[in-house]
């Protein structure tokens, strides 16, 4: 499913290059040698990443007796809407379900994950006290953390505190992003300037205050940022889910996609769901990019110019 | 620099602090009660949990629940064993919080049994005397041969026939092989019309268990504390080098099992037989669409004319978790399950589990002719192969490792770089060697 992410960014590549056209023109220019082999490489990778999505979007067309015996890369009948409604009412919609889950866990945790990062960065950047530069490098250790080498020993804390099996035991582990906190501290001394916290002070708002109707305005860019990385991290870890929780309802569409596709040897039919299944639940995904994209772009550029 | 440094190292630590308290808060749990020689009835309501990956038996547990309001089972679920379901139960017996059963497939039984993750049932009511109600080697499975031991409930099955294309054997005036060595020789005439025989799969490994089983071979032996690995016994070895002649003459396809490419010879006509379990029926079924009605199943080939030998390829258990504070309430509602007309014919609706109830070969649903093979009965012929598997063949208790490792050397026999014979000898090796890193005993 990272996949996904690969598409968005030859979109908003192609309209940056539109925008900066009269920016372009003073600068020196390239060889038309160079252009081609740029947009050659381009091309290929983009093709790279798309035939894979085609691929699935065709499969998912397609009855189950078609699915072996016709082109992989091309339409048999069209099936879409008998494919989509078998899979929506297998098993009493417990796809969507599953779906719902992904939205709330992925969702949100990454709301209350970039609140956190957002004020954690800001404290490490505005505010100076005993222990900021180490808390700030132990925060920073975490990135190098991998989350599955943490799923287990996680497991095994939750089983002390009998919630293992549970809602929370995907939610709480999903609410911490070091990154987040990495960026926005950078974000907001980069940003929000000194003066402008002063003189909000000055006025008469509180610290709390400052932060939420000044500062986080400021930030917003880089929360976005915060907000999609964790967004894709939080649908995208599969292993955590896998090792917590046991209770179908509470599974996360990819952990019941993968759960349905280890059955496939012995119960066939169920190899068009996880297909059609993939291709459903990419679309929140691309949703979400393309609501927030805008923003994201400022994010990763801010960064690099300040 | 040395900030950087310093933050890795803090980073470290923390991450190594986390993992020793977690492992050692989950040991002190893990030796709980080992108490195997009392299997008393629980009073009062009694709540249990059941850990399986079959879709649909949410549907068996509810006839049960609505039967047995003072036994009431919850089901959950995951992926399937090897997929990371058995992983749970180990994290799951470390941190003290096992279901009371749980589904696991023979070959990895062994593996829980040396972590003491079973609880022996034979003390529990009715537990010994439903050995009658089993296939034999069924009951070899989940006993390992012990006397007054009974670590799982036998569940489904999978003996070995061999599908073939009737029609394309009686098009081409080719007789349809009965022993190893008729098979050879319409390898070469299939061949000669330019299609396969067969393909040989070389990633799964439990078929090629199943056929060393027919031969008379087993790859493990146990004889109450020490474990032998025997993956070149001499039955091994005769496998191993037929099917090595097969490859070399190029008499069967080596493409990967359960792709695209593999589906698609079966329903072309490029492959004519698989020698497989019972529940393949419906993999070919689904694979193979146009070939509906063209299929037949015979008994498996055998390695002496007149022999009457079946291998098993498959098939899964029900066990009570050492933990669990119900195991004669789990050992009833696994008995259940495992031979009560009704549920074994809703399993077999919903997953195509073929039973290991000997009254389950005769359920009404087993009995009916299949269309996809022309109308034959061919449940009738695996429930003759389940009659004629040996009960003597045993599983190693690192089977993903021997797994793995075999079908690392099989996938580069198939392409040429040594022999199939090598891969087990391998095999062999890596086994022995996983067994003492576990610290398991190991004759050699």
């Amino acid at each position: 499913m990272s996949r996904v992410m690969e598409t968005p960014p030859t979109e908003h590549s192609a309209a940056g290059i539109r925008r900066q056209r009269p920016v372009r023109a003073r600068g020196p220019r390239e060889s038309v040698l160079s252009r081609v082999s740029a947009m050659t490489v381009m091309a290929v990778f983009t093709l790279y990443f798309l035939v894979p999505i085609w691929w699935l979007f065709v499969a998912g067309t397609k009855s189950s007796s078609q699915f072996t015996s016709t082109n992989p890369l091309w339409f048999a009948d069209f099936n879409l809407i008998e494919n989509i409604t078998d899979l929506v009412t297998y098993r009493d919609g417990v796809y969507l379900r599953w779906m719902l889950n992904s939205i709330a866990y992925a969702g949100g945790g990454a709301l209350i994950a970039t609140i956190l990062a957002a004020m954690c960065g800001y404290a490490l950047a505005k505010y100076r006290f005993p222990g900021r530069e180490t808390l700030f490098n132990v925060v920073l250790g975490g990135v190098l953390v991998p989350a599955t080498a943490l799923a287990l020993p996680l497991f095994l804390i939750f089983s002390q505190i009998n919630l293992t099996n549970t809602f929370w035991s995907v939610f709480l582990p999903s609410l911490v992003s070091p990154f987040g906190v990495y960026l926005a501290r950078i974000y907001a001394a980069a940003s929000v300037p000194d003066e402008l916290i002063e003189a909000a002070r000055l006025d008469g708002a509180g610290e709390v205050r400052t932060f939420f109707t000044v500062s986080v305005r400021l930030m917003t860019p880089a929360l976005v940022t915060v907000f999609l990385f964790q967004f894709v991290a939080i649908w995208n870890n599969f292993f955590l889910p896998l090792v917590m929780l046991r209770d179908e309802t509470l599974f996360p569409v990819t952990l019941g996609l993968y759960a349905w596709n280890s059955q496939v040897n012995q119960i066939p039919e169920l190899r068009g769901y996880v297909l059609i299944g993939a291709l459903l639940s990419i679309i929140p995904l691309i949703i979400t990019f393309l609501l927030l994209q805008r923003f994201w772009r400022n994010g990763l550029g801010a960064g690099s110019v300040k | 620099m040395s900030r950087t440094k310093r933050a890795v190292v803090v980073a470290l630590l923390t991450a190594s602090t986390v993992a020793l308290v977690g492992c050692s808060t989950g040991g002190s749990s893990a030796s709980g009660d080992a108490d195997a020689a009392s299997c008393e009835p629980s009073t009062g309501q009694v709540d249990l949990t059941f850990t399986s990956w079959i879709p649909g038996i949410e549907d068996v547990v509810d006839v049960w629940n609505e039967a047995n309001p003072d036994i009431q089972v919850a089901v959950q679920t995951g992926p399937n064993g090897n997929g990371g379901t058995y992983q749970n139960f180990f994290n799951q017996l470390k941190a003290g919080n096992a279901p009371d059963l749980g589904q696991i497939e023979y070959d990895a039984l062994p593996n829980f049994r040396v972590q003491n993750g079973l609880t022996n049932l034979a003390a529990c009511d009715g537990v010994l005397d439903a050995q009658n109600d089993f296939v034999d080697w069924t009951w070899g499975q989940v006993n390992f041969g012990e006397d007054d031991a009974v670590y799982a409930i036998p569940q489904d099955s999978g003996p070995m026939a061999m599908f073939y294309r009737s029609d394309l054997f009686a098009a081409n005036n080719i007789a349809v092989p009965t022993t190893w060595a008729e098979y050879a020789v319409a390898a070469e005439q299939v061949r000669a019309t330019g299609s396969y025989i067969t393909n040989f799969s070389q990633s799964d490994i439990n078929q090629f268990a199943g056929l060393v089983w027919q031969a008379g071979g087993t790859w493990f032996e146990n004889d109450g504390t020490d474990w032998t690995v025997d993956l070149t016994s001499d039955a091994s070895v005769t496998v191993a080098d037929y099917w090595q002649d097969l490859i070399d003459r190029d008499l069967v396809s080596t493409n990967p099992p359960w792709t695209t490419e593999w589906d698609n010879a079966y329903n072309t006509g490029a492959a004519w037989t698989w020698t497989s379990a019972a529940w393949g029926a419906n993999s070919i079924a689904s694979g193979a669409p146009d070939t509906a009605g063209k299929w037949s199943v015979a008994p498996s080939p055998q390695w002496q004319a007149g022999d009457d030998a079946s291998g098993n390829w498959g098939g899964s258990s029900t066990a009570v978790f050492t933990g669990s504070e119900h195991p004669f309430e789990a050992a009833q509602f696994a008995l259940w399950l495992n031979t009560s007309e009704e549920s074994l014919t809703m399993l077999n609706e919903s997953a195509n589990l073929y039973p290991a109830a000997t009254d389950g070969l005769t359920l009404p649903v087993l009995q009916e002719g299949v269309e996809f093979y022309g109308g034959q009965a061919i449940y009738d012929v695996f429930a003759d192969a389940s009659s004629t598997v040996s009960p003597d063949f045993v599983w190693g208790p690192t089977m993903t490792q021997t797994y793995n490792d075999v079908s690392d050397g099989f996938k580069a026999a198939v392409t040429g770089q040594g022999t199939l014979l090598e891969a087990l000898t391998s095999g062999q090796t890596s086994t022995i060697d996983a067994l003492k890193a576990q610290s398991i005993p190991v004759k050699e």
